[in-house]
């Protein structure tokens, strides 16, 4: 284990250049992680500007806020972003900030591979984004991709995908996936050859098994992308076959790669959210998380069923009843460890002393949320209701409280829980506690109405709506659901801005935690561990601080 | 406290970082070329014009070159164990040798596209036997160059004297793990698309 | 919570809309907005792409399935909502509760573990034996006996419809946008594109069904209520996919017989409008549409008939003189990123050809 040499420099003594100098160059996974949390919150920004956008332009029926075109790109960049710019790197930099941090370990096991993934991920949101300006190619069309987040072909050939939109949309997420891959590997040697002396399997925190897990699958997901993506350029530069219907392509093996891909993918986006949950409701609930074997054990095999429940995503493409058949009962049973996790969450928090801190009730709020966009799901998976369904406005409305009212939701409670740590000050509770309540109401009022304009046949992806269907209200609620939004997002900016100069002192330990990235200081130094901790039990802190009970003795 | 935690599991009796990480690689490796396989596989006989694989394919040059690539894996070897043993010599031979077998490998499967190129006038647009093949083989001959750079690069590094048997000889052996992978892919490439591809 | 209240009052209106059809009176394209005598078959109603109103044997097995889906749903949602609600109320720090006074620390219960590994798997067990079933009897692979042929091809962005017909000259009936079928007989639908991908869906009569390039599908639906029944493309397909409307008109199998036959009847051929047709012939409006003994192109909509439909442009708009005449001067304005270019023609010309149009019956 290499110790990074630790400079006694104090930041704040330093100019503006040095400083931003000092971040350029890091390769300290606590910085690391932080720019990748930092830079998706703004790339969460400007995906919120292009949902905007199109909630503008459905408001009424036959608006004309946004040209077709214009909104095809923006639903386009909209998805693109939220899972490849927003998603997969907030939830990354958590697991960079906190792996080693909870493993007892000085740094990553492959630093400079960690910071050339960030930087990876960075210059392939900056081509994706390019696109806007550079798309146009030498053909005189296009400007940002406009085929969806799923890229469907023959959309994307270069018969109906003209200039160079779809170039920078593959090219943007091949890099940053190769981002992704890096940080996958980095997070699998870190936390199989790195943990502190006492951190046996069992013993290490929820969140670092559910990122190990989610490591795993960036690893089987990402390449088969990268692989689809690679023929997807063939196909464009190279005049290949492979999704060229004129010479006997198969369409639809596009779609089997891109879901094979997909549906992993939506799990690397839950699995960390989950990850986060299980920190948090246990801290605030003051109770020991409620069986934690089983909660590994559904979080394995959550991993290993979401390889094969792809096809999920193509119930109406006219597969055979028995395939349809098949990949309806696997769906069903992810499930099942799905509702074991809840369940677990929930027998946390009886008999608990609920503390209702800003992050408790984003926990809270997620599993309200998670468990609606859960259900839903469930439903989606009943073949005969999804071929009424899917493409729907249900869908959206679905994937929508999975992942808002999931994985964001997820993200504020980890972010209202871990930014003393990281900050060394305390984010304001009572502007947490509005942001909470308006991003409740935004997207409740946001996404529930979409599940109805969709059962009333409103189809996804649309860029206006014919009158007199009985889409109008809806739409109406929807759009009323955004600023909302909007002043919550607001409102934590300005929580975060003015807590990072005038937030109270945190001190290391701020919520009577147990876990061990509240046994060093807060901010850590850049070290992490002065001394190099020994873990005891799941809750080394607990331990230390209860020795008469120590956890140790239920192991 | 009545009984003592127990805090004598130390992980760091676990694998090396880098024996991780290489793993890890190959694995991420192993999916990518499933999607091409697996297209591979999905296309086969669904060309809708010539030239079809038993057309154009002569199985006796691949079957030499897959020996002679085979033959590199245990050369790899051989070279390992006059690294671990301190016998730099030993060591460079069969260094050098691993290299040849790997080039004349590359030098067989050009010889081989040559030959679909110009006389059967098969490109990767011709058809989807031609697509996939390219891509497939292609992508597997890139493989086997960066495999042969990182050879090379230790070759180079140990004439110059730069490598020392304590401090390099896991580096060394991570480089042989990937071109065990090399080897093993082409072993399902192989099958894939001079056996299972062959049917009529 | 606002959450649980908002439900409920959304739950509440959709049934009162979906239960009173308040929009159906509104729709521009129904029936009321085009000339009477325009209309091949009077209709009694326009009905809503509402997948809790269908009017044909797939959709009802749908709706009954998802009584039995949304049932289980809502039922799981209550209790664990409710469990969740009651967690946060009862198990809230009360104000005696200090810091360092920890609850008692429960690490598991196999028994109760066990109980709620179970259960959802037997609810997953009997969701997935139905959805079995349902599957089985809904997706057929053979046309039903004595049903109505049609091949559907998919275009960016309008529908193409082949009535499959022995009797018929070319074995074959080609309309477009709006497919007619007599009620209570099967429909059986081959499902074929052109370009990408798109999908078929009127929720009343089917669940939806992807249109694929190099791929055919089938589906089917028997209507049982005579009326303009609505839908759309739902597989996004390009530029215009919202403009890509779908419409089935179901009515006595008399009138049905009555309007195949105004399909199969040779071109209105009237020498009074020779000026539009020579501009159609001579502009590039014949390489893109069939008109039959006029031209045979391929790419757009045969307009044979043309005056037997309500609607131009995939039913974006209603099929009236002053509409039509527009969409001729420049389809771009009325369904933006369409196919169609305006040719350019002045306003002589598109009097003429807008004149030639409206006689083709």
């Amino acid at each position: 284990m290499t110790t990074a040499p630790i400079h006694p420099i104090n930041e704040a003594d330093m100019g503006l250049g040095s400083r931003v100098h000092s971040w350029v160059i890091s390769v300290d996974h606590k910085k690391l992680g932080l720019m990748y949390i930092g830079i998706g919150l703004i790339f969460f920004v400007i995906g919120g500007i292009e949902a905007t956008l199109m909630r503008l332009q459905l408001l009424k029926p036959l608006n004309d806020v946004l040209t077709p075109q214009g909104f095809n790109q923006m639903f386009t960049m909209h998805g693109t972003t939220m899972v490849f710019l927003v998603g997969m790197p907030i939830l990354l930099g958590f697991g960079n900030y906190l792996i080693p941090l909870m493993i007892g370990a000085r740094d990553m096991a492959f630093p400079r591979l960690n910071a050339f993934g960030l930087w990876l991920f960075i210059f392939g949101g900056l081509l994706l984004y390019y696109s806007f300006i550079g798309g146009d190619g030498l053909y005189g069309m296009g400007g940002a991709p406009d085929t969806g987040w799923f890229a469907y072909s023959p959309l994307t050939s270069k018969a109906f995908s003209v200039g160079h939109a779809t170039d920078y949309w593959i090219l943007g997420i091949m890099v940053s996936g190769f981002g992704s891959m890096t940080t996958a590997i980095n997070f699998l040697a870190t936390i199989v050859c790195m943990r502190c002396p006492g951190m046996k399997w069992m013993r290490m925190p929820l969140f670092v098994w559910l990122m190990l897990t989610v490591g795993v699958l960036v690893l089987v997901a990402l390449p088969v992308l990268t692989g689809a993506q690679v023929m997807l350029l063939f196909d464009r530069f190279l005049g290949a076959h492979f999704f060229d219907p004129q010479q006997q392509g198969s369409v639809i093996f596009w779609q089997h790669l891109f879901w094979f891909f997909g549906h992993p993918e939506v799990y690397i986006l839950i699995l960390p959210a989950f990850g986060m949950i299980c920190e948090i409701i246990p801290v605030f609930s003051r109770k020991v998380i409620f069986g934690y074997p089983l909660m590994v054990a559904a979080t394995l095999s959550i991993a290993f069923i979401s390889l094969g429940v792809w096809a999920h995503h193509m119930f109406s493409i006219g597969m055979p009843p028995w395939l349809n058949s098949i990949f309806a009962a696997s769906t069903f049973l992810i499930a099942v460890p799905t509702g074991m996790k809840i369940f677990n969450w929930i027998g946390t928090m009886w008999g608990g002393q609920i503390r209702f801190t800003v992050s408790m009730m984003f926990a809270t709020g997620f599993l309200v949320m998670f468990l609606f966009g859960g259900l839903t799901g469930i439903m989606l998976a009943v073949v005969p209701f999804d071929w009424q369904l899917s493409d729907s406005y249900f869908v959206v409305g679905h994937f929508h409280y999975v992942l808002f009212g999931g994985t964001i939701l997820a993200v504020f409670s980890a972010i209202f829980y871990w930014f003393p740590k990281a900050t060394g000050r305390m984010l304001s509770e009572p502007m947490g506690k509005w942001t909470f309540w308006l991003l409740m109401i935004g997207l409740t009022l946001a996404f529930l109405p979409m599940h109805l304009s969709g059962m009333l046949g409103m189809p996804r992806r649309v860029y206006t709506y014919q009158p007199g269907r009985g889409f109008e209200i809806w739409n109406l609620i929807s759009t009323i659901g955004v600023p909302f939004q909007i002043l919550g997002v607001l409102l934590f900016v300005i929580n975060v801005i003015k807590s990072l100069i005038h937030g109270r002192v945190a001190g290391p330990d701020p919520w009577d935690a147990w876990t061990l990235e509240w046994a060093t200081s807060s901010p850590p130094p850049s070290e992490n561990f002065p001394k190099i901790p020994t873990c005891t039990s799941a809750r080394p802190l607990w331990d230390r601080k209860h020795p008469e009970d120590p956890d140790f003795f239920y192991e | 406290m009545t009984s003592m935690p127990q805090t004598n599991f130390i992980p760091s009796s676990a694998p090396s970082r880098g024996k991780v990480g290489m793993a890890c690689l190959i694995f991420a490796e192993c999916w990518f070329f499933a999607g091409f396989i697996v297209a591979y596989l999905f296309y086969i006989g669904k060309s809708s014009s010539g030239p079809l694989p038993r057309e154009v394919i002569d199985i006796k040059p691949v079957l030499v070159n897959s020996v002679a690539l085979i033959a590199s894996s245990f050369t790899v070897v051989a070279a390992l164990r006059g690294l671990a043993r301190g016998a730099m010599g030993t060591f460079r031979f069969w260094m050098l040798l691993t290299i040849l077998l790997g080039g004349y490998f590359i030098f067989g499967t050009a010889m081989e596209w040559r030959g679909f190129i110009v006389d059967h006038h098969l490109t990767i647009r011709t058809n989807l036997f031609g697509t996939t093949y390219y891509s497939l083989v292609g992508f597997h001959a890139f493989h086997v160059i960066v495999g042969l750079f990182l050879l090379a690069t230790v070759l180079v590094l140990s004439l110059m004297g730069h490598i020392q048997v304590v401090r390099d000889h896991l580096r060394v052996e991570l480089i042989s793990w990937y071109w065990h992978f090399v080897d093993a892919v082409w072993i399902v490439v192989f099958t894939t698309v001079y056996i299972v591809g062959m049917r009529p | 919570m606002p959450f649980k209240f908002f439900s409920a009052v959304c739950l509440l209106a959709f049934t009162i809309v979906t239960g009173t059809g308040v929009y159906g009176a509104t729709d521009i394209c129904a029936p009321g907005s085009v000339g009477a005598s325009d209309a091949a078959t009077p209709m009694t109603q326009t009905i809503l792409p509402n997948i809790f109103d269908p009017h044909s044997p797939p959709a009802r097995m749908i709706q009954e399935l998802s009584w039995l889906v949304l049932g289980i749903s809502g039922g799981l949602f209550i209790v664990v909502e409710g469990m969740i609600l009651y967690g946060v109320i009862m198990y809230r720090r009360k104000k005696n509760q200090k810091n360092g006074a920890e609850p008692r620390q429960v690490y598991g219960s196999n028994p109760v573990e066990i109980a709620w590994t179970i259960i959802p798997l037997l609810i997953v067990f009997v969701l997935t034996l139905t959805t079995v079933r349902a599957i089985r009897s809904i997706e057929l692979t053979e046309a039903p006996e004595g049903a109505l042929q049609v091949v559907v091809i998919g275009h960016q962005w309008w529908w193409e419809y082949r009535y499959l017909d022995p009797n018929v000259p070319g074995g074959q009936v080609i309309v477009a946008n709006e497919l007619h079928v007599p009620i209570n007989r099967p429909v059986w639908l081959r499902l074929e594109s052109a370009d990408v991908i798109h999908s078929w869906w009127v929720p009343a009569l089917a669940g939806k069904m992807d249109l694929i390039p190099n791929h055919t599908n089938q589906t089917w639906f028997t209507a049982e209520t005579e009326g303009l029944y609505l839908g759309q493309c739902a597989e996004y397909c390009g530029n215009q996919h919202a403009g890509m409307l779908l419409r089935v008109v179901a009515s006595k199998p008399a009138d049905f017989d009555a309007w195949m036959q105004t399909q199969i009847a040779p071109t209105v051929n009237d020498p009074s409008v020779a000026m539009g047709r020579d501009i159609f012939q001579e502009y590039a409006c014949s390489t893109c549409h069939t008109i039959k003994g006029i031209s045979d192109g391929q790419f757009a909509p045969d307009l044979t008939h043309l005056m037997s439909r309500q609607t131009i442009a995939s039913g974006v708009a209603p099929l009236d003189p002053a509409t039509l005449r527009a969409w001729i001067n420049n389809p771009q304005e009325l369904k933006p990123g369409c196919n169609m270019p305006s040719l350019q023609l002045d306003s002589q010309e598109l009097d003429a050809v807008t004149a030639y149009l409206l006689t083709l019956r």
